[in-house]
């Protein structure tokens, strides 16, 4: 059951109790995320049924292509931002024409999925939540229960299935977009041509510089669903709580991705 | 048909259903009257299983909902229909979509036979003109008799309202009140009806309850219930200016 009855605890009555209950309730919304990932994945059989399909493309255009205009910018800056920084130290080396490796690598290693995993947690993760709570308050979730049709399946699987396909491939366009932006940077302010920076940027990197980012591209998008939908199936108190679950949403999501992400580097390249 | 045994709820340290109990026969239309925070609604959750008791049974024809899980509740609720307070309509479907949408999740229909059930039901609630409004675009009347329609679409055995009639003009409270009864005489549901209004569980109900901290006070036809010696009753029928030789509306039964 997704709708949840109102709880009551008692005041806690020290700080190692008040402390002990912020464990357990971390601990709790660990199990509960976990649970709910379990879920949509097991109902993931119903991906291939008509409105399982209509909705993902629905939620791939809402969520995926309306990003679009932000993630270009963001991508455009980073790139424009690593050129800039990376050029200025190597040109005192003479040694600007290697910003191409320096921005490609970047870009497809870290930068790349981790921006565009931030921007997708701020405008995606924030509207399922605040989407989802609003339901819980207006007890649409409730009566999607009693009808005995699964929240998990009507709202989770498509959101995760859509963000899935969509963040790997934001991920992949910003960093051709952040790879533009450091050429533009290069022609125009370090003097190295484009020739040269295009050769640079693909003669180092790898393949598996794509398929780490791809991925961590990938574990972010199912994060920032899980999260999201967490924390919106969970709102309670009203607006108030819609506005607390879109926040609390946005932050852990944030913090995953950061956390993950760290992990991920580790595990593929330490 | 539906039945209460010894059910304790307490929520935020308070009991709010203290050993209730009472029987909802088949066909009839049970009405739960009472006080703000007397449990009304937090009944009307537990017979779907939207809450589960602290202690007690709840039997839904012979099986027990409180423990219930997975396809057992899903077979269990599939017997219900449930009106919510706010109609509960999904914000992105038209009232048509809303309706159709438990045939579509549910049921292996064709799509004209889908189309005919929806029409047939949103005939019913007279909005057969409103079916590709969004629930954003009608009135709360209209809204409330889409999600009575969506409510019924599947037949069920039993119809729960929470509060029907709240936050209506009278005349259309007793449009929704002929609904429950025309319900109830065309297709013979039961219908639980939580509600403040006692001219509409006075004119709908063949029992009405009185709930009154957690516990019936009272459980009578409506004849013998405006004549209750209960002075929770009697105060509450005096605030909504019923007396025992006023009339009220019975066509609708």
């Amino acid at each position: 059951m997704v709708t949840r009855e109102p709880e009551y605890f008692p005041p806690p009555n020290s700080t190692v109790a008040h402390l002990g209950r912020h464990v357990l309730f971390f601990c709790r919304a660990v199990g509960q995320g976990t649970l709910l990932l379990w879920y949509a994945i097991r109902a993931s059989r119903y991906v291939l049924t008509k409105r399982t399909r209509d909705e993902v493309v629905m939620q791939m255009f809402a969520y995926g292509i309306k990003s679009l205009g932000v993630i270009t910018v963001v991508g455009l800056f980073t790139g424009m931002i690593l050129a800039l920084q990376t050029g200025m130290a190597l040109s005192q080396f003479n040694q600007e024409v290697n910003i191409g490796t320096a921005v490609m690598v970047s870009m497809l290693r870290e930068m790349g999925p981790f921006m565009t995993g931030l921007i997708l947690a701020a405008c995606v993760g924030s509207a399922i939540a605040a989407q989802l709570g609003t339901m819980v308050v207006s007890e649409e979730i409730a009566a999607l229960e009693i009808m005995s049709i699964d929240p998990v399946r009507f709202l989770v699987l498509p959101r995760l299935v859509a963000m899935s396909v969509m963040t790997p491939l934001l991920a992949f366009y910003t960093c051709i977009i952040g790879v533009i932006g450091g050429g533009i940077v290069g022609a125009t302010q370090l003097g190295v041509s484009w020739e040269a920076y295009i050769d640079n940027a693909t003669r180092f990197a790898m393949v598996k510089d794509l398929y780490v980012g791809v991925f961590k591209a990938y574990l972010f998008g199912l994060i920032i669903t899980t999260v999201a939908c967490h924390a919106g199936f969970a709102t309670t108190q009203g607006a108030v709580g819609v506005g607390f679950a879109t926040r609390k949403a946005v932050l852990v999501s944030f913090l995953l991705v950061l956390v993950s992400g760290y992990f991920v580097t580790r595990l593929f390249y330490a | 048909m539906i039945e209460f045994r010894n059910v304790t709820k307490v929520l935020s340290g308070r009991p709010v259903l203290n050993d209730l109990s009472f029987t909802i026969q088949k066909g009839e239309t049970f009405c739960i009257v009472g006080a703000s925070g007397a449990g009304k609604s937090v009944t009307l959750k537990h017979m779907v299983r939207l809450m589960t008791p602290d202690d007690g049974h709840i039997l839904i024809g012979g099986d027990e909902i409180s423990s219930a899980e997975g396809k057992e509740l899903g077979r269990i609720r599939n017997r219900f229909g449930y009106l919510f307070q706010s109609a509960a309509l999904l914000a992105w479907l038209s009232v048509a979509e809303n309706v159709a949408l438990p045939l579509r999740e549910k049921h292996r229909l064709s799509e004209g036979e889908i189309q005919r059930r929806v029409h047939e039901t949103l005939e019913m609630v007279e909005l057969e003109n409103d079916g590709t409004k969004l629930p954003s675009e009608i009135s709360g009347g209209m809204r409330k008799r889409a999600g009575l329609a969506r409510a019924i679409v599947e037949n069920p055995e039993i119809v729960l309202y929470d509060e029907p009639t709240s936050g209506l003009d009278p005349v259309t409270s007793r449009t929704i009140d002929r609904l429950i009864g025309q319900l109830r005489a065309e297709l013979g549901v039961t219908s639980v009806v939580v509600t403040h209004d006692l001219h509409s569980a006075l004119a709908i109900g063949s029992r009405i309850a009185m709930l009154d901290q957690g516990r019936v006070s009272e459980l009578a036809a409506p004849d013998a219930f405006i004549k209750s010696s209960s002075k929770e009753v009697q105060r509450f029928l005096a605030s909504q200016y019923i007396t025992q030789d006023a009339p009220w509306e019975r066509d609708a039964k």
